[in-house]
């Protein structure tokens, strides 16, 4: 989810696979057409459930990587529930991987900085939620609120790939709540399975782990500048593991994010 | 601090800075350098937490079956495998490593 990878970029068509439009789409499609009252954009509810689909698998890993991390089943369904931000919730179970509940300050401050993106999202969907201001209804709380708990990765980068205001908010919900509703089901899955496991080192899945936060940075690499931060905070990292405790080298590491953005070093683009 | 106290101190931390976006009048983030140094704040931490999670054993640095096992799913992304096979693979590798060894 979240983050979790292969977020198309804006202006990418993020339909990579043909998925058939079962009866959910069929739902979906009727209500977006009694709000509209137009024609629905076809192919921003074929993108948005291509996407949810595709990214609400992944919910199986996060739930099994979150028990072997030492949480019970309720905690890791909680964390999909309300955090519902993939980056952010394998961090947390990352670094409480690695440190224990000692390391709770350096979890909390981790996962809540890899949230800090999902603020631009918000600022970028709030005029697509909101719609046209001619319309002369102001937008109910409770949809403001249920749009900023689905906004994250994938449901930003399916509305930008729109061509219209009108199919970004159908691709918005769609994707949201495609994996909103299959991320959390996938979860309890993926934490039953991990639940099952046992010894959680032999079945490699601290190397899971290290796997699945490299696909979330994998589509993040494509210029220069990020692939220079990456390298600079990962020898960070690594140098400060043996004199800091626990948690604490991921939170130093960010310090480079913060040193080459302000000046804005390795500006270069390369073609990818 | 127990478990809990840190998933719902986190989980709250996340979701208000979701709602924030929604609620709060466009301003600051929209600056280039906030936006900017926001981006790459999620690939420096995502870059540390895969360094740490590859290499590190409490305090100490250790060469073990991980590394082989990311280095074959930073091979498979580039081939634009998908994540859940990739993630998969990389336990199987790790996994496969400790059992021969």
């Amino acid at each position: 989810m979240n983050e979790l990878t292969d977020a198309p970029e804006p202006g990418a068509d993020p339909s990579t696979q043909g998925t058939d439009a079962g009866p959910g789409a069929d739902a979906v499609r009727a209500d977006a057409t009694w709000r509209d009252g137009g024609r629905v954009p076809d192919k921003a509810v074929r993108d948005g459930l291509a996407v949810g689909l595709a990214t609400a698998v992944y919910g199986i890993s996060f739930g099994a990587l979150a028990v072997a991390a030492g949480l019970d089943i309720w905690q890791t369904c909680f964390l999909s529930l309300v955090m519902f931000t993939g980056g952010s919730q394998f961090a947390l179970v990352g670094v409480l991987a690695s440190g224990g509940v000692a390391a709770g300050g350096s979890a909390i401050a981790t996962a809540a900085m890899l949230g800090i993106r999902n603020v631009v999202y918000g600022m970028r969907m709030k005029p697509i939620v909101e719609g046209p201001p001619t319309s002369g209804h102001p937008t109910p709380v409770w949809r403001r609120v249920a749009a900023a708990w689905v906004t994250i990765d994938e449901s930003t980068a399916v509305a930008l790939a729109q061509s219209n205001d009108r199919a970004a908010r159908v691709g918005f919900w769609v994707t949201g709540v495609v994996i909103f509703v299959g991320w959390n089901l996938t979860t309890f899955v993926g934490a039953l399975i991990g639940d099952a496991m046992g010894d959680t080192r032999a079945w490699g899945l601290d190397a899971a782990a290290a796997a699945a936060f490299l696909g979330l940075l994998w589509p993040r690499l494509k210029r220069v500048q990020a692939g220079a931060v990456a390298v600079g905070a990962a020898v960070v990292a690594t140098l400060t593991t043996p004199v800091l405790m626990p948690g604490l080298p991921v939170l130093v590491a960010a310090v480079v994010a913060v040193v080459v953005g302000w000046f804005d070093l390795f500006r270069r683009r390369s073609e990818s | 601090m127990t478990t809990w106290h840190i998933i719902l101190i986190a989980s709250a931390a996340t979701l208000a800075l979701k709602l924030a976006g929604h609620l709060v009048p466009a301003g600051f983030l929209e600056r280039e350098r906030p936006a900017r140094i926001a981006d790459l704040l999620t690939v420096a931490l995502l870059s540390a937490l895969i360094a740490v999670q590859t290499l590190a054993a409490g305090s100490s640095i250790v060469i073990d079956a991980r590394v082989p096992a990311v280095i074959v799913a930073a091979a498979l992304y580039a081939l634009r495998v998908p994540f859940v096979v990739v993630v998969i693979v990389a336990a199987a590798v790790a996994a496969g490593i400790r059992a021969f060894s």
